[in-house]
């Protein structure tokens, strides 16, 4: 019993069926997290793209070696680190949240550097028209540049979306009961493993192909309101 | 305890996840070029197998793909009277070049696809067998168009072994976990790992990088 449901041994399917709900409710642990984690990405991810952008290089430097720094570590690493360094100096957070900080500060890293590339994409000429036409720069951040690389921008966070969503069984180590960690209690539980992680193994296929396949969309339906990807 | 003492079980840690990391990412670079070109074929079985292979792999978790081979795979041997069971070295390499694999297929694939039209035109009109022509044409001139994304796939890779510890695999990750419950220095002992782990991925993107000028020279028209 796991969440107040019982599970039916009784054959294989009758299991799989009796498990499902209890998946379910992983799943949505899976998803929440995903969304934070990646949320936490876009933020921070736009603060690193900002100050790689300086044009001082005593603030532009240490930018880009903290972002060089947590796209080459490892996740877990990243995860224990948070996990038992943080209550050290005496910030403790719940082990969700101090996944979801995990999950968002890595891919930060990766997200600084498709804001990076999506706003060079806007034309140098752009920048000049906008001089020419007495803009500040902030006005000229916001209301030029920004239009003009959002489109740019979304596809390539879609597919950190769905890389996002593959890193969350990660956090299990820090006792969040996500999809893959409800699998392995049940596995635990029931001695039977091969159910329960296949039917993980199952969903996570039809929520990534879900995921994509919404990318895709919205890489076709972009173009077609008269916004160039490329 | 002083931060010196930490250094040499860390150090025995990072030489397994260096060997992990050397196999995993030569199985995968195998398993990609077998995927890549596969998913190229003509025979639709081939095909099939190739694409399923890939998505699967690209669609799930790779802790979820460790896990099942882990602890499912011994279960599904069991109830096929197979001794499926695999030990943690077999488990942690397959899992992650299966992983790695499918990703690096997607790029030969793309990198095959993106040698002109000409080229196998001309090797059409010189009488090249479709053997040949991949051989001696789309090979030679798509590869330095892979090593880019393969760099980056060799650091994924590094960055994912540290999930072998999961399954008590003695790598890097797994002796700073046992470190800290030995002497409850989280600071010292996750600092030094991640300096380490990034110091590898430094060494690893420099001898990418060697890689690339070495076999750049097969570019069509470089010499």
């Amino acid at each position: 019993m796991l969440f107040g449901i019982e599970w039916d041994t009784s054959s294989g399917w009758a299991f799989a069926v009796s498990i499902l709900p209890i998946l379910l409710i992983g799943m949505w642990v899976t998803i929440q997290a995903t969304v934070l984690g990646f949320f936490i990405a876009l933020v921070v991810g736009l603060v690193w793209a900002a100050l790689k952008a300086a044009p001082l290089k005593i603030i532009s430097w240490p930018a880009a070696v903290v972002t060089e720094f947590l796209r080459d570590t490892p996740l877990l690493i990243q995860l224990f680190f948070l996990y038992y360094v943080l209550p050290e100096f005496g910030i403790t957070l719940p082990a969700f949240m101090t996944g979801a900080l995990a999950l968002g500060l890595q891919y930060s890293a990766y997200t600084s550097e498709v804001y990076r590339a999506g706003i060079e994409a806007v034309a140098k000429g752009q920048h000049e028209a906008a001089r020419a036409l007495n803009l500040s720069g902030t006005r000229t951040f916001t209301h030029i540049v920004l239009p003009q690389a959002v489109p740019r921008i979304v596809p390539a966070m879609g597919n950190y979306l769905v890389s996002i969503m593959k890193d969350v069984p990660l956090l299990s180590v820090v006792t969040v009961l996500e999809m893959l960690n409800v699998a392995r209690i049940i596995g635990d539980r029931t001695f039977n493993y091969l159910i329960p992680l296949s039917l993980v193994g199952a969903i996570y296929l039809i929520m990534t192909l879900v995921a994509s396949s919404g990318v895709r969309l919205l890489d076709n339906w972009l173009p077609k309101q008269g916004i160039p990807l490329k | 305890m002083d931060w010196t003492q930490y250094l040499n079980p860390l150090m025995l840690g990072a030489w397994v996840t260096i060997e992990l990391t050397i196999y995993s990412t030569v199985f995968g670079a195998i398993l990609a070029f077998a995927a890549g070109i596969g998913k190229l074929a003509h025979n639709p079985l081939i095909r099939a197998i190739s694409i399923g292979y890939i998505e699967i792999f690209r669609g799930t978790s790779l802790l979820v793909q460790l896990f099942w081979l882990y602890f499912a795979l011994p279960v599904a041997g069991q109830a096929i009277g197979i001794d499926l069971r695999l030990p943690p070295v077999a488990a942690g390499v397959l899992a992650l070049s299966l992983n790695i694999g499918a990703y690096g297929a997607e790029v030969v694939r793309g990198a095959i696809q993106s040698v002109s039209k000409d080229q196998y035109e001309a090797a059409k009109a010189l009488n090249f067998t479709p053997r040949m022509t991949l051989w001696r044409v789309a090979l030679p001139q798509s590869i330095p168009e892979m090593m880019p994304p393969f760099g980056n796939l060799a650091i994924q890779n590094l960055k994912d072994t540290a999930l072998v510890s999961l399954i008590s695999l003695s790598d890097l990750a797994f002796r700073a976990e046992q470190l800290r419950n030995f002497t409850q220095d989280s600071t010292t002992i996750y600092t030094l790992a991640l300096l380490m782990y990034f110091g590898l991925a430094l060494v690893l993107t420099a001898m990418m990088k060697l890689l690339e000028r070495f076999v750049g020279r097969w570019r069509a028209g470089a010499r």
